[in-house]
């Protein structure tokens, strides 16, 4: 693996450790965090009123109806768990192709993608008209000899999600464990080091650890990989699998995979440009990092732009009165603002990014991210919403119309991912710091060499 | 005395005895004998009573929490009911029991089977062998269980509008009333269909030389009978003989969905229009209703304009001369009527509806009679008498020449024309005895009130349109102690302990004579019908008219007319009817105004928008319907709505629009003006699109083009390539039925009984105005409804939709818990109680039949609520999707008794809710396996086709093509190519 020229020059592994350290080991953090927890926690304690409304009273506090039966608790999960996908792509599949700078965002995107699945997963249990049984989905051994219906997407969506996230976790965790031994041995109060020292899991730094751990990684990466594709091509599955024209197509999982991608990155954009100014990371990740997930960016956008194309092609191609009438309802119809809001925030915004000096523009890339962010939930909300509203029998048209309480859930994930983002930064590392060492090391190594 | 020795004896073994000592020893002393006899002797249940063990106590408890429920239930009534005749006479527990009756509604009676599972009344179905029935039932008759079980019935005898008062009570101001021989007694009540009550009113009037009788009726339906008086010269009841016409033309008349025999002359009607033969049908109308709907020809006219319409056509006719000019499609329509009429000569039929007044009527009995008509068609029975005008009650209350006003089971505080005017005078009469359902306006008003019995509560009886009688037996004793109003006009007569039964028996014991009449008794009991009591028709000689024709309103005319679901409103807290579709419009919960397109484009009206509607001084407020088909010069709006007083489910739903009612009672009035006030309302309509978008769920076809087809009329596009077998062996089980339904959409009114007699057969929930203005509406079979062609002259076409029971079903792939799986019969079956409520089932159906509880719709907590209950189906919670089963627990019944009796189901042996109340039997339901059975013939039909057959999802229920039989005359340059 040769690291050299991914962080700024000069930089040993000694300052690695002390520049992300020492965030985590402060007596003190900013007026600033603790604002933005403030805020966050308030985002939770909307979404704890909201859960317990909704389980006392019912679904029916949403704006879900008939024949528009899912609304935006599935379009929250559809992009959650797709801003989650961009994590595990940085951390897993590039890991796997020794791509060394991910070194630097890897531990920042995983955890990324951990707190996105964890909110994510609240949103497919909640949508349950009785969110107690939602274990029924999940093949136990059941007295009355009753199994899930393995034809459904939703069962193997339940599955996928409950493997994605162990693998997640799994992921994040062990990865972290170097660095949780780090944090121990430099912690200055006996609370600190009994607590990294609990989580570290008596991490040595013995040869024999490393070299499990790099087994040990390896493995669960292999196994993230496929994840990574495999479940949203499941979520995608939990639309094509249905007859609604828009929805019945063989070409939502690859363009599900993208969209996953594509607001994965760019989450990490809008989270790792301001981590990286209030952390002064910029040694760490520098603006060819940035360059390098901008052009990400740039490759999901495109594949995300030709399936709407694909789309639309589609639709005509085939002449199919139901196809057409949906293209033309998303064109047109009452969903008409959210699609173009998709068009614009997902396929015009982001092409700035061919020019250079926009990929290595921390604020472009931060307005960009947010843009892309934004316009994918839109593109999620158009998806459930456009081919709902209008099914195979005109008698049968309605509309869907979210309430505060569709609202206050969404405010309330957003909130709930911040507290745990916030709390993350503020105690544990923000970058990998054995992995950025070994990048550091490399680089010095390398430099050495070149002057020999 | 021995116990106080014994005493002594107790206290001298304590005496020396301090602390932990003490209490030990007091111990030893419950069981020392002296204590055992003193406590014996004292308490003698006490010491007998066995030890109470934990097993015992539960025993108990059980017994005692059971027992609790037992109290809550109403008997049986004390007199001996009968049994409907093919059924076993005793009870066998868990299985249902059907009673003939007869329930009465707009002044006529419908026979009705009323099923009952251990005493509580839970369904209502038609009579087979009533001639108003023919074993199918109208709204109102299925509303009458939701009516029975209505929590907010008037639950006890009130005194000054509010205090507990007692029967005594009100059989000492009976006595009064009789001692001053009823002078200043006036009795109001409503048209009276019950030969036995008339009676009993006619010998009051005799005892009570003093006393007279009003009639009241919201809804007027006279204007036919007074029409006779003038044409003939006697007040007559028209029989409509739908069986024989070939040409109708409708009038401002809803003969099909409203009025007394409009369930027989749906039915004669569908009969005539089966194709190859199909009778012709032309209807002028202000507002498009479910005859209008069926029209080969509907031609949208305001109710004001039907006088000179009439006119015309008698004129083209040779009678009388023509009123004033009307409009080229107009007059080139009536051009082609009388020619056809003329050309159908006996075979055709003319009517005018109730909202028509009496001179139109006369002028349309001498069209009939001018065509021959009259005795083949259209036949005359005698109308019985029924109390004076209410408008004279009015005057003389307010003359103070009113000391009594008896009203029995009317409402006109609430509904009278002029409704204030009334409560006042009414506030100022001396004595006032007010008999209904519910504490409604009149009886807060009224001195006395008095709750009437439920007609499933009660002993009476009533005659159909055409006059034969049949018996009302109680299912059960009435549940708030109410009284049947015999029993109130028998105390009013002096007869201390009133029972209605023996008051209606002595009635036809009389009738009938004394030879053979217990046999005859419990024959019509058993039968639901009195045989031999249909009125003699009658052969008027027509008279010379002189009409007398008042100049037209002009402008805009308000149309007033009954509610279809909630008629004038005295069903008004049943929230079945409430939310009930109204049949065309579709909207539920309240009142809309309805306007046409072109004066909705002059006043620039759009959906919502709330119209202040002035006229005669008065005005209201109401949000407005723009509904295609509507006459262009005038706007609809319905009474029974707005109630002050009506329960909890009633008050201040939509909007009370008396006081725009001229004095008189019309149904119309004007000159209207129309303002927009800017505030926008919900409609709460079950459907917001109109046109099928090119689409196609409703196939059409002219009696022409089905003459000439050759093989299917219908192309059927179900996908004939497959990469699977063609029917996968799970969806034919062999030697098990394959269920199917089959829908004529010729047949099809639109009138939502369907709708409603599945509400009943199934615990389907109400969900309140805002939930069904979300698109939460429940109804298992709703009615889709689409205008096809112009807005002021569309064509109407309905369709009832219920689950399609696909063999091929999209719902079933998608749910990932099971909860909607496919049984071996082919049902589509729907398990509640593993639904989790992923709603994937929901989106994926593509004909959007399923229906889920996004909230507690169904009332677990109202304990009366629970009696009307079909026990035989779940009662569903929050959270799971529901759908229409096929009326499953029906199948099952009938292969529990097919499998004991070692045979297979006949066919026609399972008939679904929605089929038995089809007044014109468009809904065939059998099994397809059988190619001999019902179903299976219909769909051999050339117009079968399944809806969304490209989906390739193989529907159990397929629909059968509409046709129209247009006359080409109208038809190349009439108003249809307008």
């Amino acid at each position: 693996m040769n690291g050299e020229g991914w962080l700024a020059a000069g930089t040993t592994p000694g300052d690695v450790d002390a520049r992300i350290a020492r965030p985590a080991l402060a007596p003190r953090f900013g007026a600033g965090w603790r604002i933005g927890l403030s805020v966050s926690l308030l985002g939770v304690l909307v979404l704890m009123l909201t859960v317990s409304v909704l389980l006392t009273v019912g679904v029916g506090i949403w704006g879900i109806t008939r024949p528009a039966y899912w609304g935006f608790a599935i379009a929250n999960y559809v992009w959650w768990i797709g801003i989650g996908m961009g994590g595990t792509f940085i951390s897993t599949a590039l890991y796997l192709l020794r791509q060394p700078w991910r070194n630097s965002l890897s531990r920042y995107a995983e955890t990324m993608t951990v707190f996105a699945v964890c909110v994510s997963g609240i949103f497919p249990i909640l949508h349950l008209g009785r969110p107690w049984f939602f274990y029924w989905l999940f093949p136990y051994p059941d007295t009355m000899n009753v199994w899930p219906q393995w034809r459904s997407a939703l069962f193997w969506d339940f599955c996928a999600i409950l493997a994605y996230l162990l693998v997640s976790v799994l992921f994040w965790y062990v990865s972290m464990l170097p660095d949780l031994a780090t944090l121990r041995d430099r912690a200055a109060g006996r609370m600190r080091r009994v607590v990294y020292g609990f989580l570290a899991l008596g991490w040595q730094g013995e040869a024999r650890e490393w070299q499990r751990l790099e087994a040990l990684t390896r493995i669960i990466a292999a196994l993230g990989v496929p994840l990574v594709f495999s479940v949203h091509s499941m979520v995608a599955l939990d639309l094509s699998e249905g007859l609604l024209a828009g929805w019945h197509t063989t070409i939502f999982p690859p363009f599900f995979v993208a969209g996953a991608l594509f607001s994965g990155f760019a989450m990490a954009l809008v989270i790792g440009v301001p981590l990286r100014k209030r952390f002064r990371l910029e040694a760490l990740i520098t603006e060819r990092h940035l360059d390098r997930l901008a052009i990400l960016l740039l490759t999901g956008g495109l594949v995300v732009a030709y399936c709407y194309a694909a789309e639309i092609f589609m639709a005509y191609y085939s002449m199919d009165e139901y196809e057409l009438a949906v293209t033309r309802f998303r064109f047109t119809g009452l969903y008409a603002p959210v699609y173009w809001a998709a068009i614009v925030c997902n396929v015009l915004a982001i092409q700035p990014l061919w020019w250079a000096r926009v990929r290595r523009s921390p604020r472009w890339l931060f307005w960009i991210g947010l843009s892309v962010v934004f316009g994918m939930w839109c593109e999620r909300i158009m998806l459930v919403l456009s081919s709902e509203y209008r099914p195979f029998l005109p008698a049968a048209w309605g509309r869907f119309m979210p309430t505060v309480w569709d609202w206050a859930m969404l405010a309330g994930s957003i909130g709930l991912f911040m507290t745990m983002l916030l709390l993350f930064v503020r105690w544990f590392p923000v970058v990998s710091m054995h992995e950025t060492r070994q990048l550091a090391h490399e680089s010095a190594q390398g430099s050495r060499e070149a002057q020999a | 005395m021995p116990s106080l020795s014994r005493i002594d004896e107790l206290r001298r073994l304590l005496a020396d005895l301090r602390g932990p000592a003490l209490w030990q020893q007091l111990d030893q002393l419950a069981e020392h004998r002296a204590l055992r006899e003193l406590v014996e002797q004292q308490f003698p249940h006490l010491s007998r009573a066995p030890a109470m063990d934990r097993r015992g106590f539960l025993r108990f408890a059980a017994a005692a929490i059971g027992g609790t429920g037992l109290s809550a239930c109403s008997g049986p009534p004390p007199e001996r009911i009968v049994p409907q005749q093919r059924l076993p006479e005793t009870t066998v527990p868990g299985k249902p029991v059907f009673y003939a009756s007869t329930l009465t509604q707009a002044g006529s009676g419908i026979g009705v089977l009323v099923e009952t599972h251990g005493n509580r009344p839970t369904k209502i179905e038609g009579n087979p062998g009533h001639p108003s029935s023919l074993g199918a039932t109208g709204i109102h008759a299925q509303a009458a269980i939701m009516d029975l079980w209505d929590p907010d019935r008037s639950p006890m005898i009130l005194r000054g509008g509010t205090e507990v008062g007692a029967w005594n009570g009100v059989l000492a101001e009976f006595a009064k009333i009789r001692q001053a021989g009823g002078d200043g007694l006036r009795l109001m009540t409503p048209s009276i269909a019950s030969p036995t009550l008339r009676a009993q009113i006619e010998t009051l009037l005799d005892e009570l030389p003093g006393a007279r009788w009003h009639r009241h009726d919201a809804v007027d339906l006279s204007a036919a009978a007074e029409g006779a008086r003038i044409a003939f010269g006697q007040a007559l009841q028209p029989q409509y003989r739908l069986d024989r016409a070939e040409l109708i033309a409708l009038f401002d008349a809803d003969l099909l969905a409203q009025g007394p025999g409009h369930l027989r002359h749906a039915r004669d009607f569908a009969k005539r229009r089966e194709p190859p033969q199909m009778n012709r049908l032309y209807v002028a109308e202000p507002s498009p209703t479910p005859s209008g709907s069926l029209a080969d020809h509907r031609l949208p006219i305001g109710g004001e304009r039907v006088a000179e319409l009439v006119r015309l056509l008698a004129a083209k006719l040779g009678i009388g001369d023509t009123g004033a000019a009307l409009d080229p499609t107009a007059e080139r329509w009536i051009a082609v009527l009388a020619e056809d009429l003329r050309a159908a000569g006996p075979a055709a039929l003319v009517a005018a509806g109730p909202a028509q007044p009496p001179s139109v009527h006369a002028l349309v009995w001498a069209i009939n009679h001018r065509l021959g008509a009259v005795g083949h068609t259209l036949q005359f029975i005698a109308a019985p008498r029924q109390g004076e005008p209410y408008a004279t009650l009015l005057s003389d209350m307010e003359d103070g020449k009113v000391e009594t006003l008896l009203m029995l089971d009317v409402n006109p505080a609430y509904d009278a024309p002029q409704s204030a005017r009334f409560a006042e005078a009414l506030q100022r009469i001396p004595r006032s005895v007010h008999s209904g359902l519910y504490t409604d306006e009149t009886a807060r008003l009224s001195h006395w009130h008095i709750p009437l019995a439920h007609a499933l509560e009660c002993w009476s009886d009533a005659e159909a349109h055409d006059g034969s009688a049949s018996l009302q037996q109680p299912m059960i004793a009435p549940l708030y102690g109410a009284r049947p109003a015999h029993e109130i006009l028998a105390a009013l007569l002096g007869d201390p302990r009133p029972q209605a039964r023996d008051i209606v028996q002595a009635h036809w014991r009389q009738r009938l004579g004394d030879a053979g009449f217990d046999t005859r008794w419990h024959d019509s009991l058993r039968q639901g019908l009195i045989e031999g009591t249909a009125a003699a028709t009658l052969r008027p000689a027509l008279r010379e008219l002189d009409l007398q024709w008042p100049p037209p309103l002009p402008g805009p005319v308000l149309e007033i007319r009954p509610d279809p679901t909630l008629w004038d409103g005295r069903q008004a807290n049943n929230a079945w009817l409430q939310e009930l579709p109204k049949p065309i419009a579709l909207n539920t919960w309240g009142n809309l105004a309805w306007v046409g397109a072109r004066l909705a484009q002059q006043y620039d009206i759009e959906n919502g928008d709330v119209l202040r509607l002035s006229t005669n001084g008065a005005s209201i407020e109401i949000a407005a319907l723009v509904l295609p088909g509507q006459a262009q010069d005038s706007l609809t709006v319905h009474l029974g709505h707005g109630r002050r007083a009506a329960g909890r489910i009633a008050s201040d739903v939509g909007v009370d629009v008396a006081a725009l009612r001229p004095a008189d009672g019309a149904w119309r009035s004007g000159p209207l003006t129309i303002e927009k006030t800017g505030e926008r309302r919900i409609l709460a309509r079950v459907q917001t699109q109109d046109g099928m978008e090119g689409r196609e769920p409703v196939r059409r076809a002219t009696l022409a083009e089905y003459r000439q087809h050759d093989g299917a009329l219908v192309e059927d596009e179900t996908p004939q390539h497959s990469f699977y077998d063609a029917n996968p062996p799970q969806t034919r089980e062999p030697g098990k039925p394959a269920w199917g339904m089959s829908v004529d959409l010729n047949a099809c009114l639109g009138c939502m009984n369907c709708t409603i007699a599945c509400q009943s057969e199934n615990n389907i929930p109400t969900v309140g105005r805002e939930q069904v203005d979300l698109g939460r509406a429940m109804h298992w079979i709703r009615v889709d409804r689409y205008f096809e062609g112009p807005a002021e002259t569309p064509e109407i076409l309905s369709q009832p939709v219920p689950c399609m029971h696909c063999e091929h079903a999209p719902c079933e792939l998608v749910c990932p818990v099971g909860a909607t799986v496919h049984d071996d019969e082919g049902l589509n079956v729907q398990v509640y109680n593993r639904c989790v409520g992923t709603r994937f089932c929901g989106n994926n159906c593509p004909y959007s039949v399923r229906r889920f509880n996004f909230l507690q719709y169904a009332d677990r907590d109202t304990e009366s609520l629970r009696g009307g209950r079909n026990p035989d189906v779940t009662v569903r919670s929050r959270g799971v999707m529901e759908k229409c089963s096929f009326c499953i627990q029906r199948i099952s019944a009938a292969r529990i008794q097919a499998e004991n009796e070692g045979r297979e189901i006949g066919d026609g042996e399972v008939v679904t809710a929605c089929q038995s109340a089809c007044p014109t039997q468009a809904i065939t339901f059998g099994n397809i396996a059988d190619k001999d059975s019902a179903v299976s013939k219909k769909k051999a039909s050339p117009r079968n086709y399944d809806l969304l057959a490209e989906l390739n999802t193989r529907p159990r229920t397929s629909y059968l093509a509409r046709l129209r039989n247009p006359n080409p005359a109208l038809e190349t340059n009439g108003e249809d190519q307008a």
